[in-house]
């Protein structure tokens, strides 16, 4: 016993060694981004490279502001990813809750054409769905980055599990009582699959936040962008100021960061759920 | 719309009268009535209708789309098979799917890095799992465009820091995003970083799943950390293994972003990197091509398609459900 865990510490070290390499490969580009960021410019440009700033410059940082839209854009990008992230929550609750706990006629036809959504690419359906942004008079509006993201067929597979797995007899208590469906749904299978109901939202928040192709389609007025199309404009403009570019791009994925540190375990779970986006 | 035969739910009372077997997993032991139908009916609706209008509806469209020609001013006109005709014969599309099936390859290569990594965190005892698998996870989180323009600081030409660091080992400056020859890699290595970690979460989930008794009677036999790797780990392994190729494949076809941010159109390596869905946005959307890149759009979900039902039937060979 005692000689297995001197051989497991004395492999550890190496583990460890390896590890760590591999999370500083991870971790180092973040970190000349900020480095980059807090330069100068003729320092960032400055060959041989420095590591540490000569001085530390955050004018950057509030450059980034007038440069762009800067501001408008990350509220864009709040309001998408709150869009899209609210309306699956509502959306695919209900449909699941309906496919996973009623019976109904035409289910299974129904469930199979939802299935199919999911297995298309979304390239696929961008042309037509511009069309009918653009019909609704909603082109480089709000509502245009968010309205299809909020049907979410993957959504609702997610959920169906969860809430095939809760138990019976809780409904029919409830029905006994005289609750109605929306009732039965809403104070007591609801509740009960909170756990999935946060996997999908933080999911569904990350790639709402970190779309680009969809909003670089509908909306391509600056002030309509999210923060994901408004980036790349910023690279057209400023193809040559990197402190600011670098800066514009740490503040743009911070908060999925932040989250993402924050509610790890439902990260997790909604990945180990997913596989292919939602 | 006879998607939603609501106005059925008043005949199915006698209809749906089946076997009760089912009713337990179903989660209802009572027949339906018609309310909970009306009622089922009502919670699929807004999804359903929101499906039918952005998806459904579109899916058709995009079809239609790809048999015509796109009027200035929507005049559109049938042409039949005449996209489709162009497309196959245009050098830049398999340029494209060239390109898009060699950025699958090397999306393929994240899975042995994740599988190692996976393996490393599972030793017994490992102290810290839970921080490596948080900085591991963090670019896949990440903005992708803001991933694409760090990356592109760091290949950077001029002032790039990983010249700077070649440069230490004897190596010339290199414009690695810019060289036709390099670009494409450039771009897959930043893939391969960034999906590292999701695809590692899924092979931990996986490996945590494979019962503790196989690797202490394997060990009590004498086999080694390689050995109990290579024939424990692994195949037990296959079925997550299988899960993500399927996954990693699917989304290497519709590599974008990281094209998009990293290629600037004037950059000579444009070309030589272009994915499908990215010369699909061009054609759509900067060339008014409509009609042509609705093909183009199909073709790419048969391709999709193709390599799936590849991998499925592939998989009997190699992936072992225990």
């Amino acid at each position: 016993m005692r000689d297995s865990l001197r051989r497991v510490n004395g492999g550890s070290v190496a583990t460890h060694a390896l590890l760590s390499l591999g999370a500083l490969v991870m971790v180092f580009p973040f970190l000349w981004q900020l480095l980059t960021a807090l330069k100068t410019l003729p320092e960032a440009v400055h060959v041989p490279t420095t590591f540490l700033p000569r001085q530390w410059n955050w004018g950057s940082f509030k450059e980034v502001f007038t440069a762009l839209p800067y501001g408008e854009m990350l509220g864009n990008s709040l309001i998408n990813t709150a869009g899209r992230t609210a309306g699956q929550l509502v959306f695919c609750s209900l449909a699941a809750y309906a496919f996973a706990r009623m019976r109904f006629r035409g289910k299974n036809v129904l469930f199979a054409l939802f299935l199919s959504v999911l297995l298309v690419p979304s390239s696929l359906l961008i042309l037509p769905q511009y069309d009918i942004i653009q019909r609704l008079g909603l082109l480089n509006s709000p509502p245009a980055l968010f309205l299809p993201g909020m049907f979410s067929a993957f959504g609702t597979f997610m959920l169906r599990q969860f809430f095939l797995s809760l138990p019976r007899e809780l409904e029919e208590a409830a029905r006994i009582d005289g609750a109605g469906p929306f009732r039965i749904f809403w104070s007591i299978m609801l509740p009960l699959i909170r756990p999935a109901l946060a996997a999908l939202a933080v999911i569904t928040a990350m790639w709402s936040w970190n779309d680009l192709l969809w909003p670089l389609v509908v909306n391509t007025d600056p002030a309509k962008m999210p923060i994901s199309a408004g980036l790349t404009s910023l690279e057209g403009q400023f193809e040559t100021n990197y402190p600011v570019m670098m800066a514009g791009s740490l503040i743009a994925s911070l908060p999925m960061i932040v989250l993402y540190l924050f509610l790890q375990r439902h990260f997790v779970q909604g990945i180990a759920q997913s596989g292919a986006k939602g | 719309m006879a998607v939603f035969p609501s106005t059925a739910a008043a005949e199915a009372e006698g209809r749906s009268r089946k076997p009760r077997t089912k009713a337990g997993r179903e989660g209802t032991t009572r027949g339906p009535n018609s309310r909970t139908q009306k009622a089922a009916y009502v919670f699929i609706a807004p999804i359903g209708l929101g499906f039918l209008l952005f998806y459904l509806w579109p899916m058709l469209q995009t079809f239609g789309f790809s048999f015509t020609h796109f009027g200035p001013f929507g005049g559109n006109t049938w042409t039949g098979g005449e996209n489709y005709a162009r497309v196959l014969q245009d050098v830049t599309v398999w340029r494209a799917i060239g390109n898009t099936l060699l950025y699958g390859a090397i999306g393929l290569l994240t899975l042995p890095l994740s599988i190692a990594v996976a393996a490393l965190l599972n030793r017994r005892g490992l102290r810290g799992v839970a921080v490596y698998r948080a900085l591991y996870f963090i670019p896949f989180v990440t903005l992708p465009v803001a991933v694409g323009l760090v990356w592109n600081w760091l290949y950077n030409g001029n002032f790039g820091l990983l010249n700077e660091v070649l440069s230490w080992f004897g190596v010339s400056r290199h414009f690695w995003a810019s060289d036709p020859s390099t670009a494409l890699w450039a771009i897959g290595v930043v893939a391969v970083w960034q999906s590292v970690g999701y695809y590692l979460i899924i092979f931990i989930a996986g490996i945590k799943g494979i019962p503790q008794d196989y690797y202490e009677a394997a060990e009590l036999d004498g086999a080694g950390p390689v050995r109990r790797f290579f024939t424990i780990t692994i195949p037990l392994l296959s079925p997550s293994i299988f899960f993500a190729a399927v996954i990693c494949v699917i989304n290497s076809l519709q590599m974008f972003d990281l094209i998009y941010v990293m290629m600037s159109p004037m950059n000579p390596a444009l070309g030589s990197t272009q994915s499908v869905v990215s010369l699909f946005y061009q054609w759509a959307f900067q060339q008014n091509n409509q009609g042509a890149a609705a093909a183009l759009a199909f073709l790419l979900m048969l391709l999709t398609a193709a390599l799936t039902f590849l991998q499925f039937r592939l998989q009997k060979k190699w992936v072992h459900y225990a």
